[in-house]
């Protein structure tokens, strides 16, 4: 292969600019925007072209020395008709025009509109998708053959029993952690044997039903977005529907009703690690007996508070599952909208979970906690 | 078609045939896809592979473009091997060729026009102004039109789809075309339309093809060469007359209908 060559003859009334070599893509020096100016300024005083020694040309050559003569045939020129050819397609092609938006004084207006419409229709979507629910729960009372207990199930064991090391994990290294903060602020007071109440009070209550949410967010609301998001680019949802099952019942219904199910159970096995993270390390801190902190906690930890944690744990997997597959649903078949349903997904459970947890504490302010 | 081969004979200076098969063997674990393969493709040849389902030849074709390493063999494009361990030779006959992907793979998170431009755009020696018109010629190669530029690959039809793959195949002037299944998924219409716009742009571009395709007409209408895949080897091939006359049943029975179909075209001389 040889590279393109352009060669420039004095002639008496006219310059000639003789091309050679090959004009490809492949075989143009790069820049190649560096050679396009090259060649404008030399077709600036009009010379006479002989493209008759190209050996090769492609498009990108074409485009090059079209852009180059303006768009627009040189007056004079010498070129072999196969290249002729190639250089008149060039010319047939339709030139690009690239959108202008006038509208940049409004661009304000129209994000914040947009953002409300959004968010209107995203709250009307979930509560579409809740009275779905009910009626596909209606439909199951009368005809409970149509429960998708394995679905249900397998749910339980994705969500649940899968989830068990990382929440116990986590919940005893923040009891563990709580546990030393704590000990040393009640140290300075001499109020030691108060780390019961405070670890129990403030785990059990808060910190395990919303640790759970934000993992079981994380772990079980994106995997759910994800599998029904995917569902529909594969058109996995569709070929269920022609199948005349319905994409609530078999999707949604088991996924929610699981969720459900296993947070509480969670937040209990989450809350319970973080009180025997506490226990240990207010063990090794402060030389607090193992017995004297069971004996002690549910004397200061009125039984409501387990209640509460896993009403909140209740509702937070139901609401989970629910965002999860709403959005999931909202997947349009593209990966970029994957990508970011699945975000929004995970944000917004977290955030929703967290909204409630905060209009949760104020409505039980009043129970299980000693005055 | 003469003008066809002058091309390729002018470029067959270099002599090396574009695709180079020697030995060639393909184990997955313990199952054995191709024994000892060889296959030469001569540059402005159309080659099709055809074979029964399983028989490899989806494999063959990744391993071609370099994106399956065969367990032992030598496979070289263009006289140089696509797994070269040095990224920048290995780029450089990558981008020798183009890949029509079966179901199109187009990016979809990109548009059609940022689709056909982003092989372009990672050359990174070509500014967006050339880009532009680049782009709108290859549109209009493929027949599409400038507006069909903004849409997103979800919102096309499966014969656009096609289209706007080989235009982002074809985007790099490409030496050579690896079609995988070119009208699978396509009706009748729109089959025959695209099979003619690849010998169309075949003829005005003088680039090889090697494509798998298990249809027929596709086959009668495009390929100059037929290579047949079966029993872990290249049972025939060379020019359907020939390949038409070997005794084996899987030949038998794949071109049962082939006889009663339209005269097949013959390698051009």
């Amino acid at each position: 292969m040889s590279v393109a060559r352009i060669e420039t003859l004095e002639r008496a009334d006219s310059t000639l600019l003789q091309l050679s070599g090959d004009w490809t893509l492949a075989t143009m020096p790069r820049p190649i925007s560096a050679l396009e100016h090259r060649l404008r300024t030399l077709a600036l005083d009009d010379p006479a072209w002989d493209l008759r020694s190209i050996a090769r040309m492609d498009s990108a050559g074409g485009v090059l020395l079209w852009r180059a003569w303006g768009r627009q045939w040189p007056s004079s020129l010498l070129i072999s008709p196969s290249h002729r050819l190639l250089i008149e397609r060039v010319e047939a092609m339709p030139v690009h025009r690239s959108r202008d938006s006038g509208k940049d004084r409004l661009l304000a207006f129209v994000v914040v509109g947009r953002m409300v419409l959004g968010a209107a229709a995203h709250l009307a979507g979930m509560v579409a998708l809740i009275g779905q629910l009910v009626l596909d729960l209606l439909h199951i009372f009368r005809h409970p053959g149509d429960m998708p207990w394995r679905e249900f199930s397998a749910n339980l064991y994705k969500s649940g029993t899968q989830a068990l090391p990382v929440t116990a994990l986590i919940g005893f290294l923040i009891g563990v952690v709580l546990s030393y903060l704590s000990a040393l602020q009640l140290s300075t007071f001499g109020a030691d044997v108060y780390i019961v109440n405070l670890l129990g009070i403030s785990i059990v209550r808060e910190l395990g039903p919303v640790l759970v949410a934000v993992l079981v967010a994380g772990r079980s609301g994106s995997a759910m977005t994800a599998q029904i998001g995917v569902m529909r680019v594969t058109e996995e949802i569709d070929a269920l529907a022609t199948m005349g099952v319905s994409r609530s019942l078999r999707l949604v219904l088991p996924k929610v009703l699981a969720l459900a199910v296993v947070m509480p159970l969670l937040v209990v096995w989450c809350s319970g690690a973080g009180i025997i993270g506490g226990m240990v390390a207010a063990n090794l801190q402060m030389d607090l007996s193992y017995g004297f902190f069971v004996d002690t906690l549910p004397k200061v930890v009125p039984v409501s508070n387990l209640w509460i944690g896993m009403g909140k744990g209740v509702a937070f997997g139901f609401l989970i599952a629910l965002i999860a597959c709403h959005f999931g649903l909202r997947v349009k078949p593209n990966t970029e909208s994957l990508s970011s349903q699945t975000t929004s997904s995970v944000v917004t459970s977290i955030t929703v979970a967290i909204l409630v947890d905060a209009i949760a504490a104020v409505l039980t302010r009043s129970i299980g906690l000693p005055i | 078609m003469n003008e066809n081969v002058n091309l390729a004979a002018k470029e067959g200076r270099k002599a090396a045939p574009v695709i180079e098969i020697r030995g060639l063997c393909t184990r997955f674990d313990k199952v054995l896809i191709h024994q000892d393969i060889d296959l030469d493709v001569e540059a402005g040849q159309m080659l099709g592979l055809v074979g029964g389902s399983g028989s490899g030849k989806t494999t063959l074709l990744r391993e071609i473009v370099g994106l399956l390493a065969p367990s032992a063999g030598t496979l070289r494009l263009f006289g140089q091997t696509v797994l070269d361990p040095d990224p920048e030779r290995s780029r450089a006959v990558r981008r020798r060729f183009g890949m029509l992907f079966q179901q199109g793979a187009l990016f979809s998170a990109f548009s059609v026009f940022d689709n056909i431009a982003f092989p372009l755009r990672e050359l990174r020696t070509i500014d967006e102004a050339m880009i532009r018109d680049l782009v709108m010629l290859k549109l209009a190669m493929v027949e599409l039109e400038p507006r069909h530029g903004s849409l997103m690959p979800a919102e096309l039809s499966g014969g656009m789809v096609k289209r706007v793959a080989l235009a982002r195949a074809l985007s790099l002037e490409p030496e050579l075309l690896v079609l995988d299944e070119p009208t699978a998924g396509l009706d009748p219409d729109l089959s025959e339309s695209f099979v003619e716009l690849i010998k169309v742009l075949q003829r005005e571009l003088g680039f090889t093809v090697i494509m798998v395709t298990h249809d027929l007409a596709t086959l009668a209408a495009l390929a100059t060469r037929l290579a047949v895949l079966a029993d872990h080897r290249i049972v025939a091939c060379g020019a359907a007359a020939e390949v038409l006359a070997v005794d084996h049943p899987f030949v038998r029975n794949f071109f049962a209908s082939w006889r009663a179909a339209p005269t097949p075209r013959q390698e051009a001389k």
